[in-house]
């Protein structure tokens, strides 16, 4: 019973992970067709944020929750308009540009900030169920996963901002046409992607450590998450999560990590398989 | 008169070869044998720039192929202590792979990046898997798999059918410069051929080519076969080349960084992506000695500005630049020089 | 970071021009009275930076250092150093080029096992000789090799009867998912049993997991008296972040046979996490004997204090037994006269012993490993406290299968049977 309560709790983690790893390169990839292979580098600079802002003194929860955003968004929008702003478009060769990009930030962090950073703790506790003791940050990065599923499809559905969004990503003329620039719509959609994802490196940073070459961890798990979730980004990158992250985890419990991992990765296949267009090309079609 | 494409091919292939000839004269040894992996390493380039850049098939898994090409020829080499049954082994297998995924993919109508990370997925499940073999249980006859570590000491070419003379290392580039060339020329030959310009035709408008009652799916998986054929040669050169294959063959990096070459080089041409694949392997060995630089920082910098600054790739982007002095020269020339030459049948 | 570049930068700016001039002239190199070139291949960048960045650097000092007393055979050493990038094909290659095309006497380097097996079979072939420096799992036999880190049969022989008998005899094993951590896992099972314990259960993890929460409840659920961790890299770290986050940490406790040994571990994570996580390796900063502190001087003094307060090197076993590995190396040339490798083998060969930050080191003939002190330490506030010192513990399981005096043509990695 408590076994089954602590397992439980550890899938809810899961999912909420891949939710975190995944929600900003939904918007980024999903939504403006950026294969941005920087995504794992945009995590790490939340990571690193957080840390060096707790080095500094500031209060942890602060820096994870609004510098870690802040910083990396910025950091986006600096990169849409040095070099993806170019890019548009030409979907391929975004992969190749990140791709220099991803190097150049890992060899810049190392050069500037070192790979020695002594990672940041939050003092949640823990508590016990039955026989075990759970972490309470678990509870706090399922909660984080919610509230950030809810917030993006509150803000792409209820806001002015989101309906522009998503009328300038079908249909960009359309958009300039009624008076909207696409330019700024694009650079504004890239820096919520970055900072979404700057959050969730600022989140996850106290469990995984800061190192600069900790993105390669995330990537391929991340791409698997949106693309298996298809054209829906909330809707998608949920259910995909909730597939994905509840298969890996279960398995893992059963068996071993690596079984686990490439459980995901069967279920992915398959399921690209059955569904070429991932989950929401055949349910939820009408989701966000 | 001959046709143009086949000029340009023929005088590449003389330059291959001319090139291949000259190196062992003016280079030593080492320089030799540093240049054989970069020929290995082209042939692995071609097989993307060949199902990429003809068959519109974007394959982020390439290293799938290329890697059991050189598990196979690794396993297989070290059980039969000879060399030329298992090389034959890695092309079949990874061609038969190929075939198999290709078949799961193809006609599943999988297309686009769908496509793109289904590869990849199944690249990186090979990768978990043989990383995870470390224990001393996973043999396969006398191998073992060996996990992270890989497989050392895997024989080294011997001549066919017989296994006591073994290929010295000047030897062993020639050899692979040999398959290099014959790759280019089988897929210059392919791309001549009547399959060849289907399969352009299913690159350029698929939708069009299956309503003029071609099998699509049929030709696509060809096109993934021959790819995987060529990924899985240039993976048992690579394996016998270094005498050793570990799992990065499977890695995120190995199939991204073939995808690179053949973007910087310009997807569509075959020596473009060549000359990438050498010049970025050159950049990164070159840097690894600089001491003042981060390798990282410097590599991730030059491919941003590739980027940005030959959008179409290297040779394309050459190719323009060409014209566009040409251009300029002919603004200042007399008109007479004007007159275009004319143009042999286009392909 | 800059600033430490700046001092690597010294170190090696000439060999940088060197590199640029034998490129032209491939002889120039080793013409009589020229430099002695010394190759170090370390990852210096990518996911072993951590490890790789401060053996280099330490190499680069005793270079300077041997420099300093007037060099080797009247003439001066020069340091070819080349970035890995933590990346197989480039040992291959840049294997290949420094022992080629820079010819090197010697080669330093090497962090993996993997990475090892990639050059030594390599460096082999072309006659140049190999130094590996870093705490291993043993068995490399291999007369071109010398290997001056630890082993299991050093270490882990001592580590798991000192917690056991602190803690108790059910221990739980979770280890990282290569050859390290199944040969060394292996030895810790051997050494459990033998003193009258028993293994709950090894898990294995590769190397680029994160998630450990479901290993953490695993482990509660099998309730051992101690965890015994044969963990590897920056993202195996998560697992000692979530053990403390789980409360865990004031459970059940963790020994480990690698936490600590790269030196980043307990840096990157915090006081209150890596409390009270004991280990063994032949060195620890913390060593109090008068060589040991002025090493720590000079090497401070030189690249400046390790992280996280400067950009020094960080002093831990890996770039210790580097810059042993370069001395001893020196001491056979001095010893034979010449640069011949095999007349630089014979001396080492000869039983070549130094007195050295970490004690006194031998060269140990038959293996081609060597007998060094070890230590046993506690983590107090991300200090290793010595809790005991093993004087002169010979590498007993290489021993057990490698003899280079009676075989002195194997070539071989054994794994060694248990």
């Amino acid at each position: 019973m408590d076994y089954g309560l602590v397992v439980l709790i550890e899938v809810l983690r899961a999912i909420a992970g891949l939710v975190l790893i995944s929600i900003g390169l939904a918007i980024i990839f999903g939504m403006m067709r950026i294969v941005n292979i920087a995504h794992g580098e945009f995590l790490m600079l939340g990571g690193y944020t957080v840390v060096l802002s707790a080095k500094a003194g500031i209060n942890t929860w602060v820096a994870m929750l609004v510098l870690a955003p802040l910083v990396v968004g910025l950091v986006g929008v600096a990169i849409e308009r040095c070099f993806i702003r170019f890019l548009y478009g030409r979907m391929l060769d975004t992969l190749l540009a990140t791709w220099g990009l991803s190097l150049f930030i890992v060899g810049f962090v190392t050069v500037v900030f070192g790979n020695t950073l002594e990672g940041v703790s939050v003092s949640v506790g823990s508590f016990e169920i039955g026989r075990f003791r759970v972490a309470g940050y678990s509870l706090f990065i399922i909660l984080v996963g919610a509230v950030l599923l809810a917030a993006t499809v509150a803000v792409l559905r209820f806001t002015r901002l989101g309906l522009i969004a998503r009328g300038t990503m079908q249909n960009p003329n359309m958009a300039a046409a009624l008076g909207l620039s696409p330019p700024r719509i694009y650079m504004v959609t890239f820096g919520i992607g970055a900072a979404l994802t700057g959050l969730a490196g600022g989140v996850l940073a106290p469990i995984t450590g800061v190192v600069p070459t900790m993105g390669i961890a995330f990537i391929a798990q991340a791409f698997i998450t949106v693309i298996t979730g298809g054209a829906a980004i909330v809707a998608g990158t949920g259910s995909a999560s909730t597939l994905l992250g509840s298969v890996s985890q279960l398995t893992t419990f059963a068996t071993t990590p690596v079984i686990g991992d490439v459980a995901l990765l069967f279920i992915a296949v398959v399921l690209l398989r059955i569904l070429p267009q991932g989950i929401t090309g055949r349910f939820f079609r009408r989701s966000l | 008169m001959v046709p143009r494409f086949l000029l340009g091919t023929l005088a590449t292939t003389a330059a291959g070869i001319a090139i291949t000839i000259l190196i062992p004269m003016v280079a030593d040894a080492f320089e030799v044998m540093q240049y054989t992996l970069y020929v290995v390493l082209g042939i692995y380039t071609l097989s993307l720039a060949y199902i990429w850049g003809l068959g519109g098939i974007l394959c982020f898994g390439q290293g799938a192929f290329f890697g059991l090409g050189g598990y196979t020829f690794a396993i297989a080499a070290i059980n039969m202590n000879e060399t030329t049954v298992p090389f034959l082994m890695a092309i079949f297998i990874a061609a038969t792979v190929a075939a198999a995924l290709g078949y799961f993919m193809f006609y599943g109508r999988l297309s686009d990046v769908y496509l793109g990370v289904v590869t990849l997925v199944f690249t990186l499940i090979i990768w978990k898997l043989i990383n995870s073999t470390a224990g001393p249980e996973y043999m396969i006859g006398t191998a073992r798999l060996g996990g992270f570590n890989g497989i050392p000491s895997v024989p080294p070419l011997n001549v066919p059918g017989d296994p006591s003379r073994m290929f010295d290392p000047v030897e062993v580039f020639y050899i692979a410069a040999f398959f290099l060339i014959a790759t280019y020329l089988l897929l210059k030959f392919i791309q001549a051929t009547r399959f060849g310009r289907l399969s352009v035709a299913v690159k350029e408008n698929e939708v069009r080519a299956s309503l003029l009652g071609y099998d699509v799916r049929m030709i696509k998986l060809l096109v993934f076969t021959i790819g995987g054929a060529i990924a899985g040669l240039g993976g048992a050169l690579y394996a016998a080349y270094q005498s050793f294959i570990d799992p990065n063959a499977f890695s995120l990096e190995m199939s991204a960084k073939v995808l690179i070459w053949v973007m910087a080089g310009g997807v569509g041409t075959f020596v473009g992506p060549l000359l990438a694949c050498f010049g970025l392997q050159a950049l990164s060995i070159w840097i690894s000695t600089v001491p003042w630089a981060n390798s990282l920082l410097v590599l991730g910098g030059i491919l941003c500005f590739v980027v940005l600054l030959l959008p179409k790739g290297l040779l394309p982007g050459l190719a323009d630049l060409s014209t566009w002095l040409m251009a300029r020269a002919r603004r200042r020339t007399p008109p007479e020089v004007i007159l275009p030459a004319p143009e042999g049948k286009r392909a | 970071m800059g600033i430490d570049r700046r001092g690597f930068l010294k170190a090696s700016a000439a060999s940088g021009a060197m590199l640029g001039a034998s490129a032209l002239m491939p002889k120039f190199a080793t013409a009589q009275g020229a430099d002695i070139l010394v190759g170090g291949l370390h990852d210096e960048t990518g996911g072993l930076d951590f490890a790789g960045k401060p053996m280099q650097q330490v190499l680069g000092f005793a270079v300077d250092e041997i420099n300093a007393q007037g060099g080797l055979l009247g003439r001066k050493l020069k340091l070819i150093g080349a970035d890995t990038q933590s990346n197989m094909q480039l040992y291959a290659s840049l294997a290949q080029q420094v022992a080629l095309k820079d010819k090197v006497s010697v080669v330093h380097g090497g962090i993996t096992s993997a990475s090892r097996e990639v050059i030594r079979p390599a460096l082999r072939r072309f006659n140049t000789l190999y130094f590996y420096n870093t705490l291993y799992e043993g068995g490399v036999c291999d007369r071109n090799c010398f290997c001056t880190g630890t082993t299991p049969a050093q270490t882990v022989q001592k580590l798991v009867p000192h917690v056991m008998k602190k803690w108790g005899k059910k221990v739980y094993t979770i280890a990282a998912d290569y050859n390290y951590g199944q040969i060394t896992s292996a030895w810790v099972k051997k050494y459990v049993e033998e003193n009258g314990g028993q293994v709950l259960s090894t898990d294995f993890f590769p190397l680029d997991v994160t998630n450990f929460g479901p290993t953490i409840q695993k482990i509660q659920a099998a309730k051992p008296d101690l965890v015994m961790s044969v963990l590897v890299g920056a993202a195996h770290l998560g697992f000692y972040r979530q053990w403390a986050a789980a409360g865990m940490k004031k459970q059940i406790p963790i020994a480990s046979t690698t936490f600590g040994a790269g030196g980043t571990e307990p840096i990157l994570i915090t006081p209150e996490e890596s409390e009270g996580i004991i280990s063994c390796y032949g060195y620890y900063p913390t060593i109090d004997t008068p060589a040991n502190k002025a090493f720590k001087a000079k090497v401070q003094a030189k690249l400046g204090a390790a992280p996280p307060a400067g950009n020094g090197p960080l002093l831990t076993e890996l770039s210790v037994c580097t810059y042993e590995g370069m001395m001893l190396w020196a001491a056979g040339v001095k010893k034979a006269g010449t640069l011949d490798r095999m007349k630089v083998i014979e001396a080492l060969e000869s039983g070549i012993s130094l007195d050295m930050p970490s004690g006194k080191v031998t060269i140990d003939p038959v293996t081609h490993h060597v007998t060094r002190d070890v230590y046993l330490a506690d983590l107090k506030n991300r200090e290793f406290v010595i809790l005991e010192s093993f004087a002169q513990q010979p590498p007993a399981d290489t021993q057990a299968v490698c003899d280079l005096k009676k075989n002195p043509n194997e070539n071989q990695h054994y794994q060694i049977k248990l």
